[in-house]
């Protein structure tokens, strides 16, 4: 369960930091991305995937959120 | 020598690899690549940030030196406890050239060395009450301290002291921030993790501090400066510029730095991060929390201030935009005369590095603007970020090596025979005594500064001095020389 700070990139990408790891990776998508609801299954460019319960409304970034891994 | 290709870049490789025994070959592997600019992810094709092979020779420091060294050792104001035993603390004594404004001894620290001197019996029976009296005696032998770190030497974390108790207790007595560090030596594998605890301290001892408190007036220009550390007056250089084009810079963190200014830089309104690798942590926490945005910026040569100053000033008026345009127009005949004196005499040379931090890709603009090619470049502690960065700057099918060996350091050199290598003071001797011209990169050769405009004139001056020092052709000696190739010596001349 890692501790993961999001924040928006110069080129408006979600940029996915895991500060226990120092890993830094763009979103490559989010199975809930609406204006009220954010989260579910995120994938990152790198093909590894986290979990979050979707949280409504869409939290403002930079936030720092807790992810699950999910296989 | 003529470029590589691909192919003899990677025979290269191969053929440095050979004299390890097969494990270390598959791990030391991973650290050395070819360049490739089409592939957008580092991790594809290096690997960084791993511990380094036992037996080998690793230019690496310690979490230590990564907290006490870089990040908190220039505030200057406060006084950095090396707490453990003295050496740690005394052979790294004033050694990184971060200047500063003061009388030391009185209102600043920063080439002093403060020890608890640990000895036998304190590791016995622990150093917390030692650390106590300590805390007291800085107070009445230097009253305008204005606070204090416990920077760990391992024996803290082996031990156990609690330093942190120590630390409150301290704060109340002192009235003044008493900061315990726990960047004991063994953790981590590079002095990587020892900014990223340091970072932490700062979050958690010294940021809020004066949250509430509004008595410093800010103004929609505030500006700091996040990871210069003044390294021979390269903070004030680069302060300059920003100055000159409409910012106040209300911190500087942490090179000629202080506690105040790190207390009040939740009031500025951008954060100018230049050592991405040592400072991004606390910039990213600031995003969070006090919503202040954060760039990276390039201070080395004249191309890189440009695309910089431009892309800061993108986030004000028009007024600093302005400014920022008023600046490179006013720089422009100094830096353009550097040029036109140096270029001609560094043309065509070729540079490889092996540094840590932001200089590895940071300094290659300022070599390009010199007419100089990097043709391989290196990070002692890099993260994957890092090279994700440096991967875009570099040519195709140059060599990037991370956290590289002393052997294979040199073992690359005797191939690619490059014209001018910058390391550290570790490595200079050696490459020195081969014949190669050589520059420190990291305390730029007691030299400097090289940030900023006025940092380039020198930066150029010192490249030129070494490269083309006539000294270069005299390293075999007369009787040596054998009629028919007079000049077999000479490198670099």
């Amino acid at each position: 369960m890692p501790n993961v700070m999001i924040r928006v990139k110069d080129d408006g990408n979600l940029l996915f930091y895991i500060a226990k790891k120092d890993q830094e990776d763009e979103i490559a998508s989010v199975e809930k991305d609406t204006e009220d609801e954010w989260g579910g299954e995120v994938e990152l460019t790198d093909g590894s995937k986290y979990y979050i319960d979707p949280i409504s409304p869409r939290p403002s970034f930079p936030t720092t959120l807790r992810f699950k891994r999910a296989d | 020598m003529s470029e590589l290709t691909r192919e003899e870049t990677e025979a290269l490789i191969q053929e440095v690899l050979e004299v390890y025994p097969e494990n270390a070959q598959k791990d030391r592997a991973k650290h050395l690549a070819v360049n490739d600019q089409s592939v957008e992810q580092s991790k594809k094709c290096i690997t960084s940030n791993r511990k380094s092979l036992p037996g080998v020779m690793t230019i690496r420091g310690c979490a230590y030196a990564g907290s006490k060294g870089v990040v908190w050792g220039p505030v200057k104001d406060m006084i950095h406890v090396s707490h453990g035993p003295v050496g740690c603390g005394q052979y790294s004594r004033a050694g990184r050239r971060n200047y500063y404004v003061g009388t030391t001894g009185v209102n600043t620290f920063g080439t002093m060395n403060f020890t608890s001197d640990f000895q036998e019996k304190d590791i016995v029976f622990g150093g917390d009450k030692k650390l106590a009296k300590i805390m007291n005696e800085i107070d009445q032998l230097f009253p305008l301290n204005k606070g204090v770190t416990i920077q760990s030497e391992c024996p803290i974390g082996l031990i156990g002291d609690d330093i942190e108790a120590v630390a409150k207790k301290a704060t109340k007595e002192m009235e003044k921030p008493v900061v315990p560090v726990r960047c004991e030596g063994f953790r981590g594998v590079s002095q990587s993790l020892g900014h990223h605890i340091a970072n932490d301290s700062i979050r958690d001892w010294v940021l809020s501090n004066r949250d509430g408190d509004e008595s410093f007036e800010s103004t929609p220009y505030d500006v700091s400066i996040i990871g210069d550390y003044n390294i021979g007056g390269d903070a004030w250089s680069s302060r300059t510029l920003l100055e000159e084009m409409g910012l106040r810079v209300i911190a500087q963190w942490s090179g000629d730095g202080t506690l105040a200014e790190m207390e009040n830089t939740p009031k500025a309104k951008l954060n100018l991060l230049h050592c991405y690798r040592s400072m991004n942590y606390v910039s990213r926490h600031m995003e969070e929390k006090y919503g202040i945005p954060w760039m990276e910026y390039n201070f080395f040569g004249p191309t890189k201030i440009e695309e910089s100053l431009r892309k800061i000033a993108s986030f004000f008026d028009e007024k600093i935009q302005q400014g920022a345009e008023r600046v490179i127009e006013k720089y422009r005949p100094e830096f353009e005369a550097v040029i036109a004196k140096y270029r001609p005499r560094l043309e065509g040379k070729r540079v490889m590095l092996y540094v840590g931090g932001l200089r590895p890709r940071h300094v290659i603009g300022a070599y390009e603007d010199l007419g100089m090619e990097v043709v391989g470049t290196g990070y002692e502690f890099a993260h994957n970020d890092d090279y994700d960065r440096t991967i875009k700057e570099m040519g195709n099918a140059t060599l990037i090596y991370d956290d590289v060996t002393g052997y294979e350091f040199e073992e690359f050199v005797k191939k690619v025979k490059p014209d001018l290598i910058g390391s550290g003071i570790k490595e200079k001797y050696i490459f020195q005594k081969m014949g190669i011209p050589f520059r420190q990169m990291h305390s730029w050769d007691y030299s400097g500064p090289y940030h900023g405009y006025d940092g380039f004139a020198i930066f150029a001056r010192d490249m030129d001095m070494t490269l083309n020092n006539p000294c270069w052709g005299k390293l075999q000696a007369p009787w040596l020389k054998s009629e028919e190739e007079p000049e077999a010596a000479a490198a670099g001349a």
